[in-house]
């Protein structure tokens, strides 16, 4: 028999514990197959998040180091910086990435520091149950926003690709999108980019994946998806930010 | 090696990069600013890393990952930046990261003032991140002292992959004084340094090598495992209390009436003003706790045994390690505290009245 989807050797055997139909999931395995295809096992780490993917420090096979709330860019920068030989990723949520974090990254960024950030949208905090997060979507009601995220009083969701595309030093930024699988298809070649940009020790690379969250929007699955298609998608546009490797091949 | 004049926060960088530290991230901030801009001078020269992180907190984590790599790695601030690191230093002692942090006190609480205190005690003793977590405290008195203290504090963090910080203030910052170095390391012993940390850092794999997996972590959700994992830190924390002691005695003898304790810079002034009232035929003794934890407690309890009719306890601060005093003194005798506040630094002649009136 032939195997044709066999799990990436840059997973290890520790089951998700992601709820059904959460996207968490399929970011890491984007992340695990661009790792084996770039044959980077041996040499690339990651730092783990504050958030539902916590434990991604137990779910990739290399080393891995889990940051605090936000900080994940700030320990990639020195792990980066003490191993070059290596090559670093982050994976973080709307909250971690763009609340408490919001310092870390724009300042990893626009150093320039030659690591890979996964960030997965999702427009909400899910780990700890469902409250507003800086991604959250006008009128989106969530358990600190019970009356719909009112702008006028909290301001408008904060669009991460555009905001570090304002900088000169990133060199790959992208959003791309986990909510069909011709779009998992796009997000697997954005993803594949980073890494091998990562490889080539060229700079910044970001890929923002917009995802669900079934648990705590209350929809099944698939109702999450169709939501996010309508409501995320057009506030979230998908596409390339910024590509200084377009051409340079 | 010839004596060098220098400021405390010059030389504590350069006895820092002898010491094989090549990765040091920090924020400008007084009166540490010219240990920063050291660095931004000197690292380069050494193929070091040298960044300006976005703020203290920033820079602690890059600490982190640095240090998970298993690499010396070095950050300073003072006080108000100190804070800020706080929330780092609970996740490095949580994960059990070897580093090296110097704290220049300056005058609190808030933004205070930019004069030498001893303000930040408690924090840097006690806890001042959360959890059940201590740091190795090293306290100088002098320019040499603070140098010397670069090195000792890296094996200190080698040997028990824990934080340990370097207590000083303004004053022995901003000062000059004459320092000799002890030879920098070499490449060899730095690839020795490098290579302490490899069965548990984040490392490649060595090819055909079996593939690790090492984490760096300080979270554990099952309490009963969490437990464990602390456990295991209060037995390291006991091992450095039985080992790593250090105290300086000065003047100490039977005659002693009475016993001041005081740390770093306030031990300086407490030193002249013993020589003045001892002049005067009244026996004064000093205990300078040269690390302030683990603390010397059992060397206090030792003295006072004696002639010793009273306790005198004298801190930049309003009386801090005062209690680590008491706590060793039993109630046996009086302890009494003097101290300034607020970056105001006390005289010779002042604790020389102080003393006087005990007799
Ligand atoms: C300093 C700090 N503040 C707050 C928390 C609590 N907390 C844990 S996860 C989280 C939000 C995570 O949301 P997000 O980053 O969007 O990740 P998701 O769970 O949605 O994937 C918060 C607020 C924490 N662990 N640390
Ligand atoms: S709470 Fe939401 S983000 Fe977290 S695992 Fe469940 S579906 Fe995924
Ligand atoms: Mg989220």
């Amino acid at each position: 028999m032939e195997i044709i989807a066999k799990r990436p050797e840059a997973l290890t055997k520790e089951p998700f514990h992601y709820c059904p139909g959460c996207m968490h999931g399929v970011a890491h395995r984007l992340i695990a197959e661009a790792i084996d295809e770039n044959g980077l096992i041996n040499q690339i780490a990651g730092v783990a998040p504050v958030g539902c993917a916590v434990f991604a420090y137990k779910y990739f096979n290399c080393d891995m180091a889990e940051a605090a709330h936000g900080r994940a860019p700030a320990v990639a920068t020195g792990i980066k910086r003490a191993r070059p030989d290596m090559h670093i990723f982050t994976y973080q949520g709307d909250g971690d990435l763009a609340a408490i974090g919001t310092a870390e990254i724009v300042h990893s960024a626009n150093r320039g520091e030659k690591i890979s950030v996964f960030f997965v949208n999702n427009a909400i905090y899910g780990m700890t149950g469902g409250q507003m997060a800086p991604t959250t979507l006008p009128n989106m009601k969530t358990t600190t926003s019970p009356y719909g995220r009112n702008v006028d009083d909290i301001g408008y969701p904060i669009r991460m690709c555009e905001l570090l595309a304002t900088l000169v030093a990133p060199y790959y930024i992208e959003r791309v999108s986990l909510l069909s699988p011709a779009d998992i298809i796009r997000a697997k070649k954005a993803v594949n980019k980073a890494i091998r940009y990562n490889k080539e020790n060229r700079g910044f690379t970001f890929i923002e994946f917009i995802s669900t969250c079934p648990t705590n929007w209350g929809y099944e699955p698939e109702q999450a998806r169709q939501w996010a298609k309508e409501n995320m998608l057009p506030f979230f546009k998908l596409g390339v930010y910024r590509d200084k490797g377009e051409g340079v091949e | 090696m010839s004596k060098i004049l220098m400021k405390g926060n010059e030389a504590i960088a350069e006895a820092a990069i002898r010491s094989g530290c090549r990765l040091y991230f920090a924020y400008p901030i007084t009166p540490q600013s010219e240990l920063i801009e050291y660095m931004a001078k000197m690292m380069p020269k050494v193929k070091g890393t040298f960044i300006q992180a976005e703020s203290e907190v920033a820079a602690i984590n890059m600490v982190y990952g640095a240090a998970g790599s298993g690499k010396r790695v070095m950050t300073s601030s003072s006080s108000p930046g100190i804070s800020l690191k706080m929330e780092g230093l609970s996740y490095i002692a949580g994960a059990e990261l070897p580093c090296v942090v110097v704290n220049v006190q300056r005058g609190g609480p808030g933004l205070g003032d930019i004069q030498p205190a001893q303000g930040d005690y408690f924090q840097a003793t006690k806890g001042g991140g959360h959890g059940d977590y201590r740091l190795i405290v090293l306290a100088p008195s002098s320019v040499q002292e603070f140098a010397d203290m670069a090195s000792e504090a890296f094996d200190l963090a080698d040997k028990y992959r824990n934080p340990v910080m370097i207590l000083a203030d303004g004053m022995l910052g901003q000062m000059m004084e004459p320092v000799e170095f002890k030879p920098a390391k070499t490449d060899a012993e730095l690839q020795e340094l490098a290579n302490q940390h490899l069965s548990w850092c984040i490392c490649p794999n060595e090819d055909g090598a079996k593939k690790h997996h090492h984490e760096i972590n300080s979270l554990e959700l099952d309490p009963q495992v969490l437990e464990q994992h602390v456990l295991g830190l209060l037995k390291k924390y006991a091992e450095i209390q039985k080992n790593e002691i250090r105290y300086e005695t000065y003047n100490i003898s039977d005659e002693n009436e009475v016993l001041c304790v005081a740390w770093g810079t306030a031990s300086r002034v407490v030193k002249s003003a013993i020589n003045e009232v001892q002049k005067q035929g009244k026996s004064v003794g000093l205990i300078r706790p040269i690390r302030v934890w683990p603390y010397p407690y059992e060397a206090i309890k030792q003295v006072i045994g004696k002639n010793v009719k009273k306790v005198y306890v004298f801190e930049l601060n309003s009386g801090q390690m005062v209690e680590d005093v008491k706590i060793a003194v039993e109630g046996k005798v009086p302890v009494d505290f003097w101290g300034k506040v607020g970056g105001v630094v006390f005289t010779p002649a002042e604790i020389k009245e102080k003393l006087e009136e005990c007799f």
